[in-house]
C-alpha cells in the first residue's frame, strides 16, 4: 500500500482551512445515526468523546481506569503551550510552528505541525471557558513562563499539575454528555482488538475488568487515544497501567507503526534506589535553570562517596567535574534534554555516578542557595524539593539532589494521515498514540498541546469525512468478523492462563526494561541492536514457556492484564530494535554511535533518513514490511543543533 | 542508612462484591526503608504469585499522587500515618520493623468493594455527570483573557480544583459523607465567573445526586479535612451549604 498523507496543497498558513472546507459534512439529523468509539480518556480521549457527542453523534467511551478522570494525562505537571502571544514578545502562530518542527530536530510534518500550532490559541480559550484554573496575575489576565529554553513565554500552566486540571476540563465536558445520554462510558474496561470488516475499522473487543466477560462493540469509526508505549522500558514515569496493547493490536489489524524507535528520556528524573522500584518520578526540568549538575572527578572518589566514605558536601571544588558547563560554555546545564541526559549516561558508564547504585549524578542547588537566598529558592522549587526529600529522604536544601534520565514520552505510534486516519479506513489515532507532530524529539509543554488540538479541533472536522463517505446505515455486531475477533482475543486469554511456569510476569516485564534501555534508549550502535533482538526473541519465547499467570478470566485477575500487556510490549520491543537499525543517524534523544560528528555530539543525516519510517505488520515471528514517508520542508531550513 | 525490615501485613481479602472478606496475616521480609508503600505490596504479591496464589488486589495508577487510583486504609487512616500523602507516596520508612500493619479498603456503603482493598467509586462520576460542568460546547467561546479573574480569587478556586477524587474524605468520616469532594467540585466552578450562569442549578443537582448515592451527612467532625492528601479545606462545606440553602430560597429551579 502506498502511504498517503492527504496533506492539502497551498501556502502552509492556508492548508488547514482550505483543508476544512474540502471535507465533507455529516448533515445535523443524520449525526446521531452514526457511533464513534473512543478508545482511552486522556486528554485526546475525554476531548474528542465530549466535543463529538457535542456535534451529535453517539460516543461510547473506553478506559481500564475506575474513572475516566484518572487517565495518565493527569500526571503532566509543566504546562501547555500556546501562539496568543500575551507577553507581547514576538511569538507568534509561526514561531510556535517553526520551535516545534526545530525540536523535533526536522522529522516532523511541516503542515500537521503548523496546524498545532495554529489551533492551540483556540485550546486556551476552550479551557478557560471550562473553567480550568490556569495561573494569572494579579490583573485577572493569563500568567505566562518560559519553559523548556523557548525563547519567549508562551507556557500556560495551573501550578505543577496543569495535566490535571486540563483533564478534569475535558473529563467536565464528557461528564455533561454522559448525563446528556450521548456518551455510554465503559470505565475498567479494557480494549483487547480491533475488529476490521472488509479492511475497515467497524468496532472493537473489550474485557470487563471485573467480571472478564468479553463484549463486542460495533461503531462507525474507532478512535485510539490510548496514550505511549513508554512502559515498554519497564521503568518510566508513566503510570503503571499504561500499555501498548491497543495500539499494538491495531498494527496487527493493518495500522502502520511510525517511528517506534522515538523515544524521549527525561534527564532530571529520581533515581532508581533498588530492583523493587516499579516507577520513575519526573521533577520539572525548571530545576535546571539554577541547579549545575556535576560529577566526582574520579571513579575513586565516585567509589567513595558510593560506600559512604565520603560526603558529598565535603568534595573540594576542584574534585567536581560539572560536565555541562565544561563541555558545552554557551548552553551549560541549560542544554536540550536528550544532550544532558546522554551526558549524564556516559558519566555514570565510565563509573562516575554516585548514590548507592552509581547510577546518578548531582544537581546541585549550593552556588543558588549563596547568591539567591534559601526562601527565594524555596519560592520558586519548593513543592519540587519536597517531593525528592519525601521520595529519596535527603534535604535538597543541604545537599545536592541525585538525578539520572528515565523513559518519560514516546514520539513514536500508529502512523496517521493529516485527517489522523491510520492506513486502516475508520481507525483514528489521536494523542501520544499516535507518530505525528512532535518528530524525533518532544519541546516541553506540547504534550498537552497536542493531546487536546487533536480531541477539540481536529478530529471533530476530519472524521465527518469520512462517515459522510461511509454513510449511517446502522451498525451491528452480527457480522462474523466480531465473533471471529471475539475467539481470537478468548483463545489467546487462554494461552496465557495456561502458563505455570517459574517466572512473574513482571521479572519478564523487568528483563524487556534492562534490554530496550542498554541498547535501544539514549546511545545505540549496530552491535548493539542486533544483540538486543537476540535477546528480545530469546526472552518472548521464554515468556510463552515459563511465566506464571494464575487465576482464571472470570474474576478480577491483574496478573492476567499485566500478561497480556507485556506479551505485546516483547513483540513492540522487537520492532523498535528494528526501527533503530534503519536509522543510521544521530537524531533527536536518540544517539546513533556510527552517526557523530568529530567532537562526538549527534550528527543528523538528511540526506538519508528525513522520513517517516512507518512498518506494516506482516506475520508472527517474521519480518515487517518498511515504508517511507519523505519528509518535504518547503518553511524552515534544515540544520545541525550545536550547543557548544 | 537504615536497615531492612519484616513486617507483618493484615490484609482484607474478600473475592468479589459478593463474598464474605476476612483479615488474612501476610509477612512482608526484607522491605527497603526506600520502598514505596506500594512496592512493598508488590513484593508480598510477587511472593504469591509464585505459589500460585491469588496477588492482593488493590487500585492503583500514577504513582505521583495525582490519579487518584490508590485508596488503602493503613492502620486505620485513609493513605496511612502520613499528614497530607497519598498511599503511593507514603514510604516503608515511616513504619518501624517487626511492626503489624493493618490494611484495609475504604469503607462506605456507597464505594462497595469489588475485590480485596479495590472499592467502586463510581458515586463520585455519577455526581460529576450531574452537574460538575459548565455547559459549554467546544469552540465559540470568548477569548480566554476577555475574562479576568482577580488572581486570589483564582487561587482559591484552584485550592478546590486540586481534589484528586480519591474519597478519602468518606473513608474518614464516621458517617461516610462524601461533602468535602461535593463542596470541593461545587467551589470551584462557584468561585469562578464562568461558573456563576449555572451555579444554584449545579449545587443543587450535586447535592440530590449524592443524596441519591447513599452517602452519609456531614456533622462537622472534620475528619475528612485532616486525611485529605492534597489538603483540601473544611470551608468548602461551608460555602457550599451557604449556595444550596439561597438556592433552595431564592433560586428553585433544577
Amino acid at each position: 500500500m502506498m502511504l498517503d498523507s492527504k496533506i492539502p496543497d497551498g501556502p502552509l498558513a492556508e492548508k488547514w482551512s482550505k483543508h476544512k472546507f474540502n471535507l465533507k459534512l455529516v448533515n445535523p439529523s443524520n449525526k446521531r445515526k452514526y457511533t464513534v468509539i473512543v478508545v482511552g480518556t486522556g486528554l485526546a480521549g475525554s476531548s474528542a468523546a465530549a466535543s463529538l457527542a457535542e456535534l451529535g453523534y453517539n460516543v461510547k467511551s473506553f478506559c481500564f481506569q475506575d474513572s475516566p478522570r484518572r487517565a495518565h494525562s493527569i500526571a503532566a505537571q509543566g504546562g501547555i503551550n500556546a501562539a496568543k502571544n500575551y507577553q507581547n514578545d514576538g511569538d507568534s502562530v509561526f514561531r510556535l510552528f517553526y520551535d516545534t518542527v526545530k525540536g523535533g530536530d526536522y522529522r516532523a510534518r511541516e503542515a500537521n505541525v503548523y496546524r498545532l500550532a495554529d489551533v492551540s490559541v483556540n485550546i486556551i480559550d476552550q479551557c478557560v471557558a471550562q473553567g480550568v484554573p490556569f495561573a494569572r496575575e494579579y490583573g485577572g489576565l493569563l500568567d505566562n513562563r518560559s519553559f523548556g529554553g523557548a525563547q519567549v513565554s508562551r507556557t500556560f500552566y495551573a501550578r505543577g499539575q496543569t495535566g490535571q486540571q486540563l483533564l478534569l476540563g475535558a473529563y467536565s465536558a464528557q461528564s455533561r454528555q454522559i448525563k446528556l445520554g450521548k456518551i455510554e462510558q465503559y470505565s475498567r474496561h479494557e480494549m483487547m482488538d480491533v475488529v476490521t470488516v472488509d479492511g475497515q475499522a467497524k468496532g472493537i473487543i473489550t474485557r470487563d475488568l471485573i467480571t472478564g466477560e468479553i463484549e463486542s462493540h460495533a461503531a462507525h469509526a474507532v478512535l485510539l487515544c490510548t496514550g505511549g508505549y513508554g512502559n515498554v522500558f519497564y521503568l518510566s514515569t508513566n503510570a503503571m497501567g499504561c500499555n501498548v496493547t491497543a495500539t499494538w493490536k491495531a498494527h496487527k489489524r493493518g495500522a502502520y507503526f511510525g517511528n517506534p524507535c522515538f523515544t524521549q528520556i527525561h534527564p532530571t528524573c529520581i533515581p532508581v534506589s533498588g530492583e523493587h522500584q516499579s516507577k520513575l518520578t519526573l521533577m520539572s526540568e525548571s530545576l535546571r535553570n539554577d541547579g549545575r549538575v556535576w560529577a566526582p572527578k574520579t571513579k575513586e572518589i565516585a567509589e567513595k562517596l558510593r560506600k559512604s566514605e565520603i560526603k558529598v558536601t565535603d568534595l573540594k571544588e576542584e574534585d567536581r567535574d560539572y560536565f555541562l558547563e565544561r563541555k558545552y560554555p554557551a548552553f551549560g546545564n541549560l542544554v536540550p534534554r536528550d544532550v544532558a541526559s546522554r551526558n549524564a549516561k556516559e558519566i555514570v558508564d565510565e563509573g562516575r555516578g554516585v548514590g548507592k547504585s552509581g547510577i546518578a549524578v548531582y544537581l546541585d542547588f549550593a552556588e543558588s542557595i549563596s547568591r539567591l537566598g534559601e526562601d527565594s529558592v524555596r519560592a520558586k522549587y519548593g513543592n519540587l524539593f519536597d517531593m525528592y526529600y519525601q521520595i529519596t529522604d535527603e534535604n535538597p536544601y543541604q545537599q545536592p539532589m541525585r538525578i539520572y534520565p528515565a523513559v518519560h514520552y514516546t514520539m513514536g505510534g500508529l502512523w496517521v494521515d493529516y485527517n489522523l486516519q491510520t492506513t486502516v479506513p475508520g481507525l483514528y489515532c489521536l494523542g501520544e498514540a499516535n507518530f505525528s507532530d512532535h518528530g524525533a524529539n518532544r519541546l516541553g509543554a506540547s504534550a498537552l498541546m497536542q493531546g487536546l488540538a487533536d480531541g477539540y479541533f481536529v478530529i471533530p472536522y476530519t472524521i465527518g469525512d469520512y462517515l459522510a463517505t461511509i454513510g449511517p446505515a446502522a451498525v451491528d455486531t452480527s457480522h462474523p468478523a466480531f465473533a471471529e475477533t471475539k475467539k481470537h482475543v478468548e483463545e489467546r486469554i487462554q494461552k496465557l492462563l495456561s502458563l505455570k511456569g517459574t517466572r512473574t510476569v513482571d521479572e519478564f516485564h523487568r528483563d524487556l526494561g534492562l534490554i530496550m534501555w542498554e541498547y535501544c534508549g539514549m546511545a545505540r550502535s549496530e552491535e548493539g541492536l542486533i544483540k538486543a533482538k537476540g535477546l528480545i526473541q530469546e526472552l518472548r519465547a521464554s515468556f510463552w514457556k515459563d511465566a506464571i499467570v494464575p487465576g482464571t478470566n472470570e474474576e478480577v485477575n491483574t496478573s492476567l492484564e499485566k500478561a497480556g500487556r507485556v506479551a505485546d510490549f516483547l513483540e513492540l520491543g522487537e520492532l523498535m530494535v528494528d526501527d533503530a537499525l534503519d536509522r543510521r543517524e544521530s537524531c533527536g534523544g536518540h544517539f546513533r554511535l556510527e552517526s557523530q560528528t568529530e567532537e562526538g555530539e549527534a550528527l543528523r543525516d538528511d540526506e538519508n533518513y528525513a522520513y517517516v519510517a512507518a512498518w506494516e505488520y506482516k506475520a508472527d515471528n517474521s519480518p515487517e514490511e518498511l515504508h517511507k514517508e519523505e519528509l518535504v520542508y518547503e518553511n524552515v531550513k534544515l540544520s545541525q543543533r550545536s550547543y557548544k | 542508612m537504615s536497615e531492612n525490615m519484616n513486617l507483618t501485613l493484615k490484609v482484607w481479602r474478600q473475592k468479589n462484591a459478593e463474598a464474605k472478606g476476612q483479615m488474612v496475616t501476610y509477612s512482608a521480609k526484607n522491605i527497603s526503608p526506600d520502598m514505596s508503600f506500594l512496592e512493598m505490596l508488590d513484593v508480598v504479591n510477587e511472593g504469591l504469585i509464585k505459589k500460585y496464589e491469588d496477588p492482593i488486589h488493590f487500585d492503583h495508577d500514577c504513582r505521583e499522587g495525582i490519579c487518584g487510583s490508590c485508596s488503602l486504609h493503613i492502620n486505620g487512616r485513609p493513605h496511612g500515618p502520613k499528614h497530607a500523602t497519598t498511599s503511593c507516596q507514603l514510604h516503608m520508612r515511616s513504619f518501624k520493623d517487626g511492626e503489624t500493619i493493618v490494611i484495609e479498603p475504604w469503607r462506605a456503603a456507597a464505594f462497595p468493594v469489588i475485590k480485596d482493598l479495590s472499592t467502586n467509586r463510581q458515586a463520585f462520576d455519577r455526581i460529576q455527570q450531574a452537574g460538575g460542568f459548565i455547559s459549554v460546547n467546544t469552540g465559540g467561546v470568548p477569548d480566554a483573557n476577555e475574562i479576568p479573574i482577580p488572581k486570589v480569587i483564582a487561587d482559591e478556586a484552584f485550592n478546590s480544583a486540586t481534589c484528586i477524587q480519591c474519597g478519602a474524605c468518606v473513608a474518614a468520616c464516621k458517617n461516610a459523607s462524601a461533602m468535602l469532594f461535593v463542596s470541593a467540585k461545587v467551589s470551584q466552578l462557584a468561585l469562578l465567573p464562568q461558573g456563576q450562569p449555572e451555579r444554584y442549578r449545579r449545587v443543587q443537582a450535586m447535592v440530590a445526586q449524592m443524596d441519591a448515592e447513599g452517602f452519609g451527612h456531614c456533622t462537622n467532625t472534620g475528619a475528612c479535612e485532616a486525611e485529605c492528601p492534597k489538603e483540601i479545606s473544611i470551608s468548602n462545606i461551608a460555602r457550599m451549604n451557604r449556595d444550596y440553602f439561597t438556592a433552595r430560597l431564592i433560586k428553585d429551579e433544577v
